[in-house]
């Protein structure tokens, strides 16, 4: 009996962090700081996910992202940008500007080829 | 040849690629190395981790076939094949049977061990990584289920009695561990062999760019860079060469194969005045032109340009795919705690072992990637594929768009037609030849910038005639123009150009009637005041469009022709190519008027026109396919730009984007179903009725096999 409440308890647990840890805890933001000649900019270490993965810039003003890719993983050879049109690859150990400007407002996700790794780009007007 | 130095002669060596707009093809190479690596070392893995898992399975033998006694192998496809492999070990290693069991299962870890540190760390690394980040992929599951067996494998070895104590048999399945790490390595090589597959047309396309370039430098032919070419340079090619850079002929003839570049199957004759584009190859002739483009700006560097962000592009469809994978790794997780507590609950005299290779299974069988794959590789396969036969997709949605049209308006001009006009028929007076009044008619008209003026020079120029010299050319605005010609005054024009006493031959009026009612427009052709012939002159239907309409018709389109032109015209031109519904008289930006009138009728409606004219009726269809002028590709508008002028394009296009939809579709329902019926299966929900359970071996199988085969629908789309 107790063996019962003993696994029901601890596989109900089990169940609510995982669930917790990968959907609900608070995932890592950043605003970007404001570079030479205005440019908003941003570094994201790409290693297993992209750190941060929130990204806030303002709409209208150029947007310099640096992506360092810390791995060979083929899991983030590609970084896709689709609302504007990015597909680049990123080569391993190396670091990659996309340059562009956002020109609205909204939340527009960037992630990898397969769309399994994830951020989002938050452009605030 | 010593090499030149390029400052010296007054040639700027090609400007440094900004950082953030690498040139695509050191891009693609730095890809396709690091796809070759990763497949080697994938290959390396898979192969060392196959053979180390096959010495595990035979040195398993022997602690197997002593655990079957209490009937409960871990594993029921390692215990299916013991049957077999078990009497031909006993006869082969006969002392391995007498090995202390313990022993046995001390040296299984070490191997494991090995195999899992050097086949599957980069597994448990990205695993880890993406952990950090409160992600989850695929690595997670795998690292999550071999780990959990290796584990308790270890458990069992390290301490059996604490297991015997809890009436648990002391059972390992190592075999399982490496296996599995086997199967899903072999599987990753295999799909990352496939995927640099879909890219193979983007590969071909910037291979067509040749490294190098003829130009003449005051005079002398220099081999320079392909990417030091400026416009205005004069390059020179010789037969069976590549164009290095897109311009203008200046000097020669040649037929030129553009096939990979605009579909178009037969070489196209080039000579003085027409357009080569760079990455063609110059079949017979040697060519010398003025480079227009170069670089960004060529037609090639804009195909691939518009071919990657296709590929870029998310289809609508893609968005349910997305959703499911952006929770399915921590889902897959909690059905397989959920499973194992199940079966620890509800089958508790099966035992832990069942219990955690249930949930093992699990976790193996569900497949990420292959719902990650479903979309994007049928996208990325054909927007190649279309680039190869000159149909060049915006993207994803592009495709489904189209895919979903049920009717056509195709512009007239330039769309059904040549959109130029060109001479259809010569009608000489008596003492008069054909080649004749063309030549005389040609000489007056080299001077003439009509559009009418271009077909007659084109049609002597065609017939290879002697245009003699015209001197005091003169045009007359509305009538047409007149000049000396080898001492005799000569003009061409409407009925207006010559005296309206001039008496005309019976025969001519009347072919010039007929002329007129086919929609074609007569010209007079008058030698010091007498008539010598008519010249007819039309915009001809293009040779393909006949045969392309009527595939339209077959796939099921509503085919409706759009024209400016008076009713009677445009009725001769819908019924030579066979459209039955004609919309003439219809002015340039009346056509958007067309489109919303269809959609209104509950229509998806696609548009086939120019660029330039048809840009807004274009943008309001639900698929703009605009043909791409002779210097580029066209603009916003379109979702689809056709590369060559004839219509067999849309056809290709129309088909293309139906069968992509197609594949997208088997996909992702493929991709479904293998995780929806896959998992289950896994977690035993067979077993009360049927016994059947899901070796985690046998789900590293199929696991292995489900993205492959979703990578490998799509590359269908390559024939």
């Amino acid at each position: 009996m107790i063996t019962t409440w003993l696994i029901l308890a601890a596989g109900a647990a089990a169940i609510a962090w995982v669930n917790w840890y990968f959907f609900l805890a608070p995932k890592s933001a950043a605003g970007a700081r404001t570079g030479v000649g205005g440019v908003q900019e941003v570094d994201v270490v790409v290693e297993g996910g992209y750190s941060p993965s929130v990204i806030r810039v303002e709409a209208g003003k150029p947007f310099r992202l640096t992506f360092d890719r810390r791995e060979k993983s083929p899991c983030s050879d590609e970084l896709v940008i689709g609302e504007f049109g990015v597909r680049r690859f990123l080569k391993p150990f190396e670091k990659t500007v996309i340059e562009f400007t956002p020109d609205r407002a909204g939340a527009f996700e960037f992630a990898c080829g397969m769309n399994m790794l994830r951020g989002r780009i938050e452009v605030e007007s | 040849m010593p090499p030149i130095d390029l400052e010296n002669v007054g040639i700027a060596p090609a400007p440094p690629a900004l950082e953030s707009e690498p040139d695509a093809a050191s891009e693609q190479d730095a890809q396709d190395r690091a796809q070759a690596e990763e497949y080697a070392s994938l290959r390396r893995k898979a192969i060392g981790s196959g053979i180390v898992g096959a010495i595990a399975m035979v040195l398993s033998m022997p602690l197997m076939s002593a655990g079957s006694h209490h009937g409960s192998a871990a594993d029921p496809l390692v215990e299916w094949s013991m049957r077999f492999l078990d009497p031909i070990v006993r006869t082969a290693f006969p002392r391995l049977y007498a090995w202390d069991a313990a022993a046995l299962k001390y040296v299984l870890l070490a191997l494991t061990l090995g195999i899992v540190v050097w086949a599957g760390g980069s597994i448990y690394r990205q695993a880890w990584r993406a952990f950090r980040h409160r992600m989850a992929n695929m690595d997670t599951l795998i690292a999550t289920g071999a780990g959990a067996a290796l584990l308790y494998s270890a458990a069992v070895t390290v301490a059996p009695n604490f297991f015997l104590r809890h009436g648990v048999q002391p059972e390992v399945y190592y075999e399982a561990v490496v296996m599995i790490l086997a199967l899903v390595l072999a599987g990753s090589a295999l799909e990352s062999r496939a995927r640099g597959q879909t890219s193979s047309a983007l590969r071909a396309m910037l291979s067509l760019q040749p490294a190098e370039a003829r130009v003449l430098h005051n005079g002398v032919e220099l081999d320079i860079p392909a990417a030091s070419v400026r416009p205005g340079d004069v390059v020179l090619v010789r037969p069976g060469e590549r164009i290095p850079v897109d311009g203008l002929v200046v000097e020669g003839k040649s037929a030129v194969d553009e096939s990979m570049l605009t579909g178009e199957a037969v070489p196209v004759e080039k000579s003085a005045g027409d357009r080569v584009i760079g990455g063609a190859i110059n079949r017979l002739g040697s060519l010398r032109y003025t480079a227009t483009a170069v670089g960004s700006a060529s037609v090639l560097a804009q195909i691939v340009k518009l071919m990657r962000e296709a590929q870029a592009s998310r289809a609508p469809m893609q968005k349910l795919a997305d959703r499911i994978s952006a929770v399915f790794v921590p889902v897959v997780i909690s059905i397989a705690i959920a499973t194992f507590m199940g079966w620890a609950l509800l089958a508790p005299e099966a035992g832990l072992v069942r219990a955690l290779t249930a949930a093992v299974a699990v976790l193996i069988i569900a497949c990420p990637c292959a719902v990650g794959l479903a979309v994007p590789t049928a996208v990325t396969v054909a927007i190649g594929n279309g680039a190869q036969r000159g149909v060049l997709f915006k993207g994803g949605e592009a495709i489904e768009r189209l895919s979903q049209v049920d009717a056509v308006l195709l512009d007239k001009t330039g769309t059904i037609t040549e959109g130029r006009p060109s001479v259809t028929g010569i009608y000489p007076a008596e003492g008069w030849s054909e080649s004749g009044i063309l030549g005389v008619a040609a000489a007056v008209e080299k001077h003439s910038e009509h559009a009418l003026a271009e077909a007659v020079v084109g049609a002597a120029a065609q017939r290879e005639l002697n245009v003699p010299e015209a001197r005091g050319f003169r045009a007359i605005p509305g009538v047409g123009a007149r000049a000396m010609v080898a001492g005799r005054s000569v003009s061409i024009g409407n009925e207006k150009s010559v005296d309206p006493d001039t008496t005309i031959p019976a025969s001519l009026l009347a072919a010039a009637e007929r002329s007129a009612s086919e929609g074609q427009t007569p010209l007079i052709v008058a030698v010091d005041g007498r008539v010598a012939g008519y010249i007819a002159v039309a915009d001809v239907v293009k040779p393909s469009s006949a045969a392309a309409i009527g595939e339209l018709k077959k796939l099921g389109l509503a085919l409706t022709m759009l024209t400016g032109d008076r009713r009677a015209t445009a009725e001769k031109v819908a019924g030579a190519v066979g459209i039955d519904r004609v919309i003439s008289g219809v002015l340039p930006e009346g056509k958007v008027e067309q489109v919303k009138r269809q959609q209104a009728e509950g229509r998806a409606v696609a548009m086939v026109g120019d660029g330039v004219n048809d840009a807004p009726a274009l943008a309001q269809a639900n698929a703009g396919l605009a043909m791409a002028s002779g210097s580029g590709i066209a603009g916003e508008a379109a979702d689809v730009t056709l590369m060559r002028s004839g219509l067999d394009a849309a056809v290709v296009a129309v088909k293309l984007a139906r069968r992509t939809v197609r594949i997208m579709r088997q996909n992702l329902l493929w991709s479904f179903l293998y995780n929806v019926i896959g998992i289950p299966i896994a977690a035993g929900v067979l077993y009360p009725a049927t016994g059947m359970l899901l070796s985690p071996v046998f789900a590293g199988v199929a696991m292995a096999l489900s993205s492959v085969s979703v990578v490998g629908n799509s590359l269908r789309l390559r024939q």
